[in-house]
């Protein structure tokens, strides 16, 4: 049904994404498909990491952890971009294209009113991604 | 330490193998001392206290100065005339020692250092980073001050003593002409070439070295971690950081008074709308709406979209006066206005023993003071779009090009408006605007009036200082953001939201306090004093992060 699952992530909120994390890793185990893990950054410092390449390793690492977790191949797909705070939806939107991803599994908040004038990520991505989209509460 | 990028990482969109830099290692995570909150619909991702004090004493000063203009206004003045008279001389001479720690840098071997670590590569091609210098650096003040500053030395201030083409009563005195004129044009590119762009590279460098060198956040703080250690995350840099908030916050609040004040005159030059403080509120609020648009679009879709826009449209006006406008005699200008500049430079900047007061009190050293107030705001954007360039070719690019760029745009403009002044007296209205009665906001419709097609220059030179105005406000609350966040460059946009509201409020409550323009200028001054010291020191550190840097 699926080969390669993308699973945009946050490195500095993990502790949200459990849930999102789990659906990804259960359904990858049971189509035997791929785990792709996508971080966007700057290439400024974060809490995460001092450097971009630092960056990327740091979400190797993730990826590598939880493919390990579930049983399955992971990799990683960091994303650099200027101002993540508004370039975050286009930047997933393209790197579904960039992995190949025929799913994405993501976390999102409970839709509320601000929604209408800052939509959710989870939900910008459904609407524009070309693959399926799995929005994870 | 990451000195080499694995090969895991090579095909993942990393942009190259960065290579070596010096990661300075500290227990302070990006971030924790943030305050994370959900205020009803909105996100908040704050420092704490950096985004408490600004943010408090920001709107205490608006209500503060709402409630009470009279007093207010009193106050600005006091502040103006005591820091302008008392601190000349500092300004003077620490613009003079950025201008030499720069120069010293290009030729010394710490030239060399990569910003972003040995391999890093630009993100932006020369045009896009070039345009975004300039409409962040000084847009606004190019249009607002390009006609009146050269006219108004030459006639008006008296740099270094070289006296007025005209007599009292107003009469052309011919063996005046040739020294005053190159006096003008000299002034003005002083104030506007190598000592401002000197201050924005030494902030920039800072930012950029520090951060993307050294692995620390993207706030001013950081630059002073060679010299307080383990405390510049304390109070010493919950300090610098809120000093750099207030010299942004009102640095760009000047610009924007300037800004609405030309758009309200352009307004009343081609369409006869009133002149008054209400259609200047309401030119604020409606360029501030404008600005959020571009404040939600982000840094690409946003900043260098306008940027670019404004570049076009600013070489667009430049080309028409220059070729519609004596074109032999403005390369003659740009020349003799240069050459006088390289020979009076030192005279010029000489911080003491000056004879002529009001010329340096009244416009270099609040030149100064306005530069350093607002070189948190030019310097961190420069740093953010320059990664991947060597701080030689760094220094290079943000003091000689743009200085040359200034040269040419106060030549052409001021040339032009001089030449219309000096050829037909009794008929300038440059002459009428400038020298007679002092009407800077009138000064640039005045020289675009006696061109052909004024109609149509008009429109174009209001519709470029809204966009200036824009850009200016957008890359504003961009850099105030990510101050108060404690270097987050991915805080929720909200908060960038309420940082270009409050600019837009700050600039109208200054405006129609007591003094109008004078409470931004003495604002302005008082905001720079203290940042000036900050740089100083600044200048310092940046040599012990490059040192650090070069023994790699």
């Amino acid at each position: 049904m699926f080969t390669r699952i993308m699973v945009p992530v946050d490195l500095t909120h993990v502790d949200r994404l459990a849930k999102a994390l789990n659906v990804a890793g259960d359904l990858a185990a049971h189509y035997g498909a791929q785990l792709v893990y996508v971080g966007v950054t700057a290439a400024t410092p974060s809490a995460i990491a001092h450097t971009p390449e630092e960056y990327g390793e740091r979400l190797a690492d993730f990826a590598k952890a939880q493919g390990l977790a579930a049983g399955v191949t992971a990799g990683a797909h960091p994303v650099i971009t200027h101002d993540p705070a508004v370039d975050l939806d286009p930047a997933l939107v393209k790197a579904v294209a960039e992995t190949g991803a025929d799913l994405v599994v993501m976390a999102s908040h409970i839709p509320g009113i601000a929604d209408h004038f800052w939509p959710s990520n989870g939900g910008t991505i459904a609407a524009r991604a070309k693959v399926s989209v799995m929005v994870v509460r | 330490m990451s000195d080499a990028a694995e090969n895991d990482t090579a095909d993942q969109g990393i942009p190259a193998p960065e290579g070596a830099s010096e990661i300075i290692e500290t227990d302070y995570e990006i971030g924790q001392d943030n305050f994370e909150a959900q205020i009803g619909p909105f996100g908040l991702d704050v420092h704490n206290p950096v985004f408490g004090i600004s943010g408090v004493v920001v709107v205490a000063f608006v209500f503060y100065t709402l409630a009470l203009p009279e007093q207010a206004g009193s106050i600005f003045s006091w502040l103006f005339s005591f820091a302008t008279k008392t601190f000349d001389w500092f300004f003077l001479g620490a613009a003079n020692i950025f201008v030499i720690f720069c120069l010293v840098l290009i030729v010394s071997p710490l030239g060399s250092v990569r910003l972003g670590g040995a391999e890093a590569s630009p993100d932006y091609g020369y045009a896009g980073w070039f345009a975004m210098l300039f409409a962040a650096g000084m847009g606004i003040g190019l249009m607002f001050f390009g006609v009146l500053e050269p006219v108004y030395h030459m006639a008006v201030s008296a740099p270094l003593g070289v006296p007025s083409p005209f007599d009292a009563d107003g009469n052309l005195i011919p063996e005046n002409v040739e020294a005053a004129k190159a006096m003008g044009l000299a002034a003005t590119i002083f104030h506007w070439g190598l000592h401002p762009w000197a201050i924005y590279a030494v902030m920039a460098l800072a930012l950029a070295l520090f951060s993307y060198n050294k692995g620390l956040p993207l706030t001013v703080r950081s630059a002073f971690y060679p010299l307080l250690g383990e405390r510049v995350w304390g109070w010493w840099g919950h300090i610098i950081d809120i000093l750099a908030v207030f010299a942004t916050l009102f640095g760009l609040a000047t610009s924007l008074g300037f800004g609405a004040q030309q758009v309200n005159a352009g307004l009343n030059h081609v369409f006869g709308m009133p002149i008054n403080s209400t259609m200047q509120v309401v030119i604020i609020t409606f360029i501030t709406a404008i600005a959020l648009v571009s404040v939600v679009r982000g840094l690409d879709g946003g900043v260098k979209v306008l940027s670019e826009i404004n570049m076009v449209l600013a070489a667009a006006l430049l080309v028409f006066v220059l070729l519609v406008g004596p074109t032999l005699l403005i390369f003659q200008d740009f020349l003799g206005g240069l050459w006088a500049y390289i020979v009076d430079l030192v005279p010029l900047s000489n911080p003491i023993g000056r004879e002529d007061t009001d010329f340096v009190q009244g416009w270099t050293s609040f030149y100064w003071a306005w530069w350093i107030s607002w070189s948190p705001f030019v310097g961190m954007f420069i740093a953010r779009v320059s990664r991947g360039r060597t701080v030689r070719e760094f220094i290079t690019c943000v003091l000689i090009i743009p200085s040359l760029v200034c040269v040419l745009w106060m030549a052409v403009f001021g040339g032009v408006a001089i030449d219309q002044v000096l050829s037909d007296p009794a008929g300038s209205l440059v002459k009428a605007n400038v020298i007679d009665s002092y009407n800077p906001p009138l000064s640039l419709f005045a020289m675009l009036e006696a061109l052909p097609m004024s109609s149509i220059t008009s429109v174009l030179a209001v519709v470029l200082v809204i966009v200036f105005f824009v850009t200016s406000s957008d890359s504003g609350s961009l850099v105030i953001d990510t101050i108060t966040a404690g270097g987050k460059v991915d805080a929720p946009v909200p908060q960038r939201v309420f940082w270009a509201c409050f600019e837009g409020a700050v600039a109208i409550v200054l405006l129609l306090s007591a003094g109008g323009l004078s409470s931004l200028q003495s604002m302005v001054i008082s905001t720079g004093l203290p940042f000036t010291l900050v740089l100083l020191v600044m200048c310092v550190a940046i040599w012990r992060g490059l040192q650090a840097e070069r023994r790699l």
